[in-house]
């Protein structure tokens, strides 16, 4: 401890225009080493605002504040305003279309270089726009008072997943997670609705290639396999062709046009935005899966198969072992999985449900602190503690890490998501890696607080060395940190070794 | 003396690397993994049978525009520069017909299921990749000699030993300096995480030393590289020094829709994909006659073209076994005559030649391994040997 407060000292000495204010520890006896641990598990990285909250007003009042969270959030002003300069708010379907008439000018010059220059272009404007979705996604990881419904955005977008680099689907993916925001604690029958029927989904696993006779099993397969059921969760090749059936027709529609129908097929046409149901694409005939027989009807079948899919109790078992992988363990104890997907069942699907019945749980309790951070856990939970209220003004150096670590937003390739357990994460060259990101946070502004046109980063310092530390971390450091604090020779080394340390490598 | 106790004594990084590179004449295996299950009838092409030209209105290759490998098969004119010389010195053979017994067609059950290497029945060990226990069996002292070139550790190499990845894409000098990173190593010595981390700090210093040579290599005016075939010129640097067990995994076969014929997108990806193995074959210089090279995909695709003028998930594949000491210019393994009658569930390539028994027969003769050996990488399979070493 002697040496950290020298560096304590060293470092407010460092900081240009530093209020300064004297860094004391608290009384002891009084942290609050365990509420940060269980703050660490729920949130992006335990704050000290959260940590005052559920000091004062209890676990349970801060959980269900969580749980009920409307949105938006309200962000503190900073980090307001560098969200809502970002060009995300026009609606997806005026944005793809000028994307799309962007896109058939580049196509459509006859000079070679004219030509290349435009497509690139319009590659770097597609590209621009999911770097604008990830910075969004950072910020509120970072700064949204809503960090359950934050960490459940990422959950959902992790198991619904999409790659960015898909088509256009760069101007999709800020959307798309948007609305998974929205729908983040309620009932999964909804999310598994309005993913079913997002454009971003529809192309990226080719549904809007699946017509009748023409079928194309991709969607419809991964709705089984990663999205509902589960692997083992008793469905077989010919529930996957019916299903792919059934899903005949749900495409997307970049264009203003309709297409023409037949009158009887006109009333069951459907468009809302991108995404199109053509009934002249549909196959009306009879289908038969997962037990059950679907009349031809049109886009309803669909709604039958969506509602029996996520009441079924595997796909309860299925989704609830995976919430308590990602917020419990690598193997949840099986018990609490049944527990979850029993309260499932009694709630209809309701995710914030399932959450406390997982949160109030033993085994939940007992798992603290020994959960392996995923890459996205690493970075924003490493700024959160150097610079907690002092918002970034630049995200682009978390999403470089990001890319670094293998996690980067949106860029999951295949549809399964990143995996959610250690054994993933921490391979001998990824731990290398992040101690080369810990000791990029741990230097000095990284990047963090450069403006774009601005030639340097604006004045900042990692100060880790705050009361949350005093109070939430330092109780529960290993003996080994310890002494290896104890050795630093900087406060840039100081904190590379706190970022680098097994114990902020859990939550 | 074990070495990472001597980096945690802070002497490691002084000791000379001879000490622990690898035999120099010890066999060499790089395993590259086609994730999304390439569709192999468009790479090897059933030339002779009328079936493909019908399945595959749009997305047949001709059989002009095919290198004839026998009078059956012809070769993708996308590798004719790069495997079809390969074939033609007799160091590249095809298997086809090969694969799992898993029929989920599931990209990541199967992928899984070969990786891990274990009996087709029973519950699955996802601790235990066939790879780390081949590792295993044959002794692996050093934790360099098995490397995955991969962001994250593969299903295929976890086990038992601990087993080293770094990707190569982008290499910079190590940020970490060695003080710090003792200190770092001692935080993590009496944790879970020791022997990971401490290996971490070995591997980097190591592959930027490889690297160095690249760098000089370059300012004598060698070509520069760029995507798979930079990666495996850096892979082979590694092989033909120090690691002898390799694996690589190369994304993005998924060719669902407009998957093209003699060009286009698949085209393009076997083109990337041949060209790197081609630069690796020639890297590996004297030691490519000790090297083999498989080229595995989770499943081969739909034999018909779908509605989109791609192909959807199937069964069987092409696997390719590539090296300098393999008994190539031949199609391997057992086979039968493609028609419509001869495919699985009326829709994909079978399976005839399953991995487990076919790699476990190459191995075999590869290393010399006896039955009880080939029962700790392979339980429960019978090796069968198809002649490709």
């Amino acid at each position: 401890m002697q040496a950290l407060h020298r560096f304590a000292l060293c470092t407010a000495a460092l900081l240009a225009g530093c209020a300064g204010a004297p860094l004391q520890a608290p009384a002891p006896g009084t942290h609050g080493a365990a509420d940060t641990l269980w703050l660490d598990r729920l949130t992006w990285g335990a704050s000290s605002a959260d940590l005052a909250a559920v000091r004062t007003r209890g676990r349970n009042a801060w959980l269900e504040a969580q749980l009920t969270a409307s949105t938006p959030a309200r962000l503190p002003e900073a980090a307001k305003a560098q969200i809502e300069a970002l060009p995300l708010n026009e609606p997806l379907l005026p944005l793809v279309q000028r994307m799309e008439v962007q896109r058939k000018a580049a196509d459509a010059l006859t000079d070679d270089v004219a030509k290349a220059e435009a497509q690139k272009n319009y590659q770097q404007a597609l590209t621009k726009l999911a770097r604008d979705a990830s910075a969004r996604q950072l910020l509120n990881a970072l700064y949204s008072p809503n960090q359950v419904q934050e960490q459940l955005t990422w959950f959902w977008f992790n198991h619904f997943n999409v790659h960015q680099y898909k088509s256009n689907l760069r101007a999709m993916v800020g959307d798309y997670e948007q609305g998974l925001r929205e729908r983040s604690l309620g009932r999964f029958r909804d999310l598994l609705g309005y993913t079913a029927h997002h454009p971003a989904m529809l192309r990226y696993l080719d549904n809007e290639q699946n017509a009748a006779n023409r079928i194309n099993e991709n969607y419809a397969r991964e709705l089984l396999e990663l999205h509902t059921l589960g692997v083992g969760g008793g469905y077989s090749q010919r529930d996957v062709q019916e299903l792919a059936r059934v899903l005949t027709g749900l495409g997307v529609n970049l264009t203003d046009a309709r297409p023409k129908l037949k009158p009887a097929q006109d009333a069951l046409y459907r468009r809302a935005g991108l995404m199109e149901f053509n009934p002249a694409r549909h196959d009306f005939g009879e289908k038969t899966l997962l037990g059950i027989t679907v009349k031809g009807q049109g886009e309803a079948e669909l709604e039958q198969v969506l509602d029996l899919l996520a009441t079924h109790p595997n796909t309860a078992r299925f989704v609830s072992r995976k919430l308590a992988q990602y917020f419990v363990a690598d193997e949840p104890p099986p018990a609490l999985v049944e527990r979850m997907a029993e309260r499932w069942r009694q709630s209809d699907g309701r995710i914030a449900d399932v959450l406390r019945a997982m949160v109030g749980s033993p085994e939940f309790e007992a798992s603290l602190g020994r959960k392996f951070k995923d890459p996205t856990h690493y970075v924003v939970s490493a700024v959160r503690l150097a610079y907690a209220d002092k918002v970034v003004l630049n995200t682009a150096p978390m999403i470089g890490w990001l890319y670094r670590l293998g996690q980067a937003p949106y860029n999951r390739q295949t549809p399964d998501g990143y995996p959610l357990d250690e054994n993933a994460w921490a391979g001998p060259g990824q731990m290398t890696t992040r101690f080369e990101i810990a000791r990029a946070i741990g230097s000095g502004s990284a990047g963090l607080f450069k403006v774009e046109g601005e030639a340097k980063d604006r004045p900042a310092f990692p100060q880790i060395a705050h009361p949350l530390y005093y109070d939430g971390i330092a109780p529960r450091l290993a003996a080994a940190t310890q002494q290896a604090l104890g050795q630093a020779t900087s406060p840039q080394e100081w904190n590379t070794y706190l970022l680098a340390s097994p114990d902020f490598m859990h939550r | 003396m074990d070495r990472r106790l001597l980096l945690q004594l802070g002497i490691g990084a002084a000791l000379p690397t001879k000490l622990w590179a690898a035999t120099p004449d010890s066999p060499r295996l790089l395993v590259v993994f086609l994730r999304g299950a390439y569709d192999a009838a468009n790479l090897l092409v059933p030339t002779s049978s009328s079936f493909y030209y019908e399945a595959r209105p749009n997305i047949a290759i001709a059989k002009k525009d095919t290198l004839p490998l026998d009078a059956n098969w012809g070769l993708a004119p996308a590798v004719a520069d790069s495997i079809h010389p390969l074939w033609g010195k007799g160091q590249a053979a095809f298997v086809p017909f090969a694969g799992t017994n898993d029929t989920s067609r599931s990209h990541f059950e199967t992928q899984d299921h070969i990786e891990l290497g274990q009996p087709d029945e029973g519950g699955r060990d996802f601790r235990s990749g066939f790879m780390n226990r081949l590792a295993g069996v044959l002794g692996a002292g050093s934790r360099l000699e098995a490397m995955a070139f991969t962001d994250q550790v593969p299903l295929i190499l976890r086990g038992n030993l601990p087993v080293a990845n770094q990707a190569l894409r982008d290499l910079g000098k190590p940020a970490i300096n060695a003080a710090q990173a003792q200190v770092i190593a001692a935080m993590y010595a009496h944790t879970r995480l020791a022997g990971t981390v401490s290996s971490g700090f070995e591997v980097r210093e190591e592959v930027s030393r490889e690297m160095a040579g690249e760098m000089e290599a370059a300012s004598r005016g060698a070509i520069a590289a760029k995507g798979f075939a930079l990666e495996a010129r850096r892979i082979a640097r590694l092989m033909r020094e120090r690691v002898t067990l390799g694996f690589i995994d190369v994304g993005g076969w998924d060719t669902h829709v407009g998957e093209g014929g003699a060009t286009g997108q698949l085209a393009t990806k076997l083109g990337e994909l041949g060209k790197g193995l081609a630069l690796f074959a020639d890297e590996m210089g004297p030691q490519w006659s000790n090297t083999v090279v498989v080229v595995v995909s989770e499943f081969g695709r739909t034999f018909r073209e779908n509605g989109n003028r791609g192909t959807d998930h199937g069964h069987g594949s092409a696997w390719w076994v590539l090296g300098g000491g393999v008994r190539g210019g031949r199609i391997a393994g057992e086979q039968v005559e493609v028609k419509a009658a001869s495919l699985f569930q009326n829709r994909d390539w079978p399976v005839l030649n399953e991995y487990r028994a076919m790699l476990g027969g190459l191995f075999r003769r590869m290393y010399g391994l006896n039955d009880a050996q080939l029962a700790q990488v392979f339980p429960g399979a019978s090796a069968r040997d198809i002649g490709l070493v």
